[in-house]
């Protein structure tokens, strides 16, 4: 394969994880459920095969290390994206920031200090448009905001086929007693609504989630749910599910440990012009306790 | 009036008289190259183990920062069914890991928090879990209030030796 072709399509590939590629990006807490007075938690993020393991580029995060020094899993002199923004929601509300924050070869990491009690979001939202078309009979491919959509992109261009992209990447932790507050939705894009909190799962126990996608119920959502740790053993373990007609889905978590769910949801319905579709992606890194 | 009416009469009264409840728990002397003592959490549950009546909370205590209150979400049962949602140190509840023995608790109907504990099936569990080592969870059934004397046990496995639970009319 044409190397350029190749990085490309990886590059596409952490950005869009409706693509083939199975690269995964996520971001891995310390803990979830914590007790005592003010908890740190420290936070690793990653793109990778394996589920937790650091071994493809660190994910790229606005302040957090030096992002631009650091591999971003495309080829030298390939135009560099917007790094993404980290999101850490405070229990009331308000916004906290990541502390010791550095990004190496595989993986980048930060702290968080739970300074209020009850529960906490860490999110990297992103949205835009892909687009991809022909020129000269080779394959041309372009992600952006659509500002930038006209001054990219040639009008005329043959085979233009345009989607509008979300994705949402998401961690939960709770410091004392679980809270309802950071839950709520923001009405864009792809989003988990728990009926049973992230929080809260237990092995052997089912929790329901609603999937929204820009605050209504999404059915026929693709879920796959994977236990991390699949290193070691031979089966991926993974769970597939997708919403009912009430955007509702049911996990029943077969053992303890962390997992990773994505949620992946491509329409041709409510899509906003130039783009023809809609591809609108969720992830979570979830822990499971032993009951 | 004949005798035989008078008794389902006092059992049915049961409740306004003393009742009181003794629980021991032993902690097991364990052959290890870092010992501390567990943390132990005790308490009544409902058949659906929803949380009833917290009895005990055994933890460091004295570290500086509330430091000890950091490891009490080790107990993972308690702090999801309690722990989570109370405020430490609890008076009456909190109190200091205790050393390698059998240790006596004795609760009474005349006080919290079983004065405020409706008739029903409950059980008492005993979660412990020790730092660097293992964690253990043991249950034993009961129905309250008693109908009369009556002494259960179960013999813990690895963190916790034998529990007794013994119930007075």
């Amino acid at each position: 394969m044409n190397p350029m072709i190749k990085w490309t399509t990886l590059a596409l590939a952490i950005c869009l994880p409706l693509s083939a590629q199975a690269h995964r990006a996520w971001m891995l807490p310390s803990a979830t459920v914590l007790s005592g007075d003010e908890p740190w938690i420290t936070v690793d993020a990653a793109v990778s095969n394996d589920l937790f393991y650091f071994e493809h580029v660190p994910l790229r995060l606005q302040g957090i290390g030096d992002a631009a020094q650091a591999p971003a899993g495309g080829p030298p002199g390939m135009r560099a994206r917007p790094t993404p923004a980290l999101q850490i929601v405070a229990p009331d509300g308000s916004h906290a920031s990541a502390r010791n924050g550095s990004i190496g070869r595989y993986r980048s990491t930060f702290d968080v200090q739970l300074s209020q009690k009850g529960t906490y979001k860490l999110a990297v939202a992103n949205s835009g448009l892909f687009a991809s078309w022909k020129e000269k009979g080779e394959l041309r491919r372009w992600m952006g905001s659509a500002e930038n959509f006209a001054k990219d992109v040639p009008a005329n261009a043959e085979d233009l086929k345009i989607s509008q992209t979300s994705s949402r990447m998401e961690v939960f932790v709770t410091s004392g007693n679980p809270t309802e507050s950071v839950l709520k939705p923001t009405g864009q894009g792809l989003e988990l609504a728990p009926v049973t909190h992230p929080n809260d799962l237990f092995a052997g126990e089912a929790a329901e989630f609603v999937f929204l996608l820009d605050g209504k119920p999404a059915a026929d959502v693709e879920i796959s749910v994977i236990p991390g740790g699949n290193r070691y053993r031979d089966q991926l373990g993974e769970i597939n599910a997708s919403t009912d007609a009430q955007g509702k889905v049911s996990i029943t978590w077969p053992q303890a440990g962390m997992y990773w769910l994505e949620a992946e949801l491509k329409t041709d319905k409510a899509v906003a012009k130039p783009a023809t579709e809609r591809r609108a992606s969720y992830s979570a890194t979830l822990e499971v306790l032993a009951p | 009036m004949p005798k035989r009416l008078l008794l389902p009469l006092a059992l049915l009264s049961a409740p306004l008289l003393a009742a009181d409840m003794d629980v021991t728990v032993e902690i097991p002397r364990l052959q290890v190259a870092e010992y501390h003592r567990p943390y132990v959490a005790i308490w009544l549950e409902k058949p659906d183990q929803s949380h009833a009546a917290d009895l005990a909370v055994w933890y460091d205590l004295k570290l500086k920062d509330k430091e000890g209150e950091k490891w009490l979400k080790d107990l993972r049962q308690w702090w999801r069914r309690s722990g989570r949602s109370l405020e430490m140190p609890v008076d009456g509840l909190s109190a200091a890991t205790r050393a390698v023995g059998t240790h006596s608790l004795k609760f009474s109907d005349s006080r919290t928090p079983l004065q405020a504990l409706p008739a029903g099936e409950y059980r008492l569990v005993v979660e412990a879990v020790r730092e660097v080592g293992g964690r253990e969870l043991l249950r034993l059934p009961f129905s309250w209030p008693p109908q009369q004397t009556e002494t259960q046990s179960i013999q813990g496995e690895s963190e916790l030796g034998a529990i007794r639970l013994t119930l007075n009319p």
